[in-house]
């Protein structure tokens, strides 16, 4: 049978330029701002004063202690939120979706102040812990309330997230009012590299080791994002695949917030951004959303560091006026696409 | 083979597949036809262990469906649903490589990439590999899921209404591949189809549903008789030969 050695059809393939130089660009931002980022402060550190201080100078002590830590804190909380926006993204198989807009980071955050309430003597990896759990659970109730209401629209699925994120949120600032801890939430809810240094931010490493547990389960994420029936079809497991994608989220949830705090947009921009270019496949965005991931977040945080020097502001005030533009721009141009 | 025992799927109390016992497997092509709400998707729910049955028994190749662990059954049975919505930026190399992972696991073996490049071949999709799913035509992007399908192996291979939405070439397109399939590649395909006519001229076996059960279960040519059509879709059917084939006529 010759049925279909006909060409189907007409049109001419473009061949896909080559994408391989962003990857190459993103490398190069990557080290260029790491490096940048480690002589930029309120305090003399560069070449020329390591140099002369020795090993023991107070320029090294300083490289050591603070800028080191903070620019592997920059990266590493790049990196595992871009990632924890991805696998959920595959998870809700929906593209605007991020801890930050499904309430998990606000449950995160319940679960902070309910350590300090009753847990006060807690070391910091309890207090992780604790958030973690909580973030688990929201991460569930999230899951459970877009399966059992339906939503039609892709945007109201975030909608949903937000709204519940709202009420939780609320919660927690009524018991913080009342219990005067609100000055301590905020040191959460605003997210910041101001007080990382060697000793306070190595919990990142954790969140760091989700992104490598996402990666070594990428195919599969990348078939739980076609579907459950697909999934099912292709002898996949989908409720622990689901289970293991909440693990991860909540963990880089839980251990971003402990550490830096809040950090807006962040998952749900930089996947979107990585998609465009070379799409979903899991495994090959992982490299591309997890370097992209701690550009971002280094470049925010040099933004914060000189728009007032020797002052700081926020990082997550940077990160949210350039994530809120990027999501705006991601918007706008899928509604302008026929979808 | 798959086999139906005694199979009842009820929703809310109202049976949609009712005290359903059946085979499939000893012929290439069977078409399942019957109209709307008959139970044919939830039929293939139950088979593709999608739904679990309220009663009765499902089996592939001797296997429970309920108790055989998933991995397994995904080497032997694979279904496409119909209305296949997939969010995730693919492309068509990746959606067919990940028809391979019920054999690879992630990891792709030189094995599994030469049923890669032969599924893609076999739906020339070569000069489309690389495109993106939404870049793709709703006859391309069908395409690309049979591929996929193909990839994965099987000697049984369950297509729910995979002409939905596709044009008069590209349904054909489809049905000739589904005949290739059995003839050339041995693969024992069950059908979901509309048309009947399509369901006359590329089945070997037709077995129609209404209701719930199997009103009717022949070679396609003892169930292309106005009196059994009728009774199926419940409106008046004429069957006109032509050039030896049976051709139903119900457009009023």
């Amino acid at each position: 049978m010759t049925a279909l050695a006909t060409p189907s059809t007409s049109t001419s393939t473009p061949v896909r330029p080559r994408r391989a130089w962003v990857g190459v660009l993103i490398g190069v931002l990557l080290v260029a701002l790491a490096l940048t980022g480690l002589f930029v402060g309120a305090s003399d550190v560069t070449p020329g004063s390591l140099a002369s201080g020795g090993a023991d100078g107070d320029a090294a002590f300083l490289l050591v202690a603070s800028r080191i830590p903070r620019t592997l804190a920059a990266v590493l909380v790049g990196a595992s939120l871009g990632i924890a926006g991805l696998i959920m993204q595959m998870l809700v198989r929906n593209k605007f979706v991020e801890p930050g807009t499904t309430g998990v980071s606000e449950f995160a955050t319940l679960g902070m102040l309910v350590t300090i309430v009753f847990l006060p003597g807690l070391a910091v990896v309890g207090k992780m812990a604790v958030a973690a759990v909580f973030g688990l659970f929201g991460t569930w109730v999230f899951l459970r309330v877009v399966r059992i209401v339906p939503v039609r629209q892709l945007v109201l699925v975030p909608l949903v997230g937000i709204m519940l994120g709202g009420v939780v949120g609320a919660v927690t600032t009524f018991f913080a009012y009342r219990l005067d801890l609100l000055q301590s939430l905020g040191q959460w809810s605003q997210g910041s590299f101001a007080t990382v240094m060697q000793g306070r931010y190595e919990f990142l490493w954790i969140a760091g080791l989700m992104v490598g547990v996402a990666w070594f389960a990428a195919d599969r994420f990348s078939v739980i994002g076609l579907g459950e029936e697909f999934a099912t079809n292709l002898g996949l497991d989908y409720r622990r695949v689901v289970a293991v994608g909440m693990v991860i989220i909540a963990v880089i949830t839980a251990a971003v917030l402990v550490t830096a705090g809040m950090v807006p947009f962040l998952g749900l921009v930089v996947p979107n951004v990585v998609s465009l270019i070379i799409g979903d496949n899991v495994r090959r965005a992982i490299p591309w959303v997890a370097g992209l991931g701690a550009v971002f977040v280094l470049a925010c945080d040099l933004i914060a560091r000189v728009v007032r020097f020797p002052y700081e502001i926020p990082l997550s005030v940077i990160v949210g006026i350039v994530g809120a533009a990027l999501f705006l721009w991601l918007l706008l141009r899928r509604r302008s696409r026929a979808h | 083979m798959i086999a139906l025992e005694n199979v009842t799927k009820r929703y809310g109390g109202q049976p949609v597949v009712d005290d359903v016992s059946i085979t499939f497997g000893g012929e290439g092509v069977t078409a399942l036809i019957g109209p709307n709400g008959a139970g044919k998707s939830t039929l293939f729910g139950l088979v593709g262990r999608l739904l679990s049955p309220d009663a009765g028994r499902v089996t592939v190749d001797g296997m429970d469906v309920a108790s055989t662990p998933s991995s397994e059954l995904a080497k032997v049975l694979a279904v496409l649903r119909q209305d296949n919505h997939v969010a995730a930026r693919l492309t068509v190399h990746d959606l067919v490589e990940f028809g391979r992972f019920p054999h690879s696991r992630g990891r792709l073996t030189v094995h599994d990439r030469e049923h890669i490049e032969s599924a893609i071949g076999y739906l020339e999709l070569g000069p489309y590999r690389d495109r993106f799913l939404d870049e793709l035509s709703g006859g391309q992007r069908q395409r690309a899921f049979v591929a996929m399908v193909l990839a994965q192996d099987t000697e049984y291979v369950l297509l729910d209404e995979p002409l939905n939405n596709l044009d008069l070439r590209h349904m054909t397109e489809i049905m000739r591949l589904v005949r290739r399939m059995a003839d050339e590649l041995g693969k024992r395909v069950v059908i979901v189809l509309h048309d009947i006519n399509f369901a006359a001229s590329y089945a070997d076996r037709i077995v129609a549903m209404r209701d719930g059960v199997v009103v009717a279960d022949a070679p396609a040519r003892e169930v292309m008789r106005p009196d059994v059509l009728a009774a199926v879709y419940d409106t008046p059917v004429d069957v006109r030969e032509i050039d030896g084939k049976p051709v139903a006529l119900y457009y009023g």
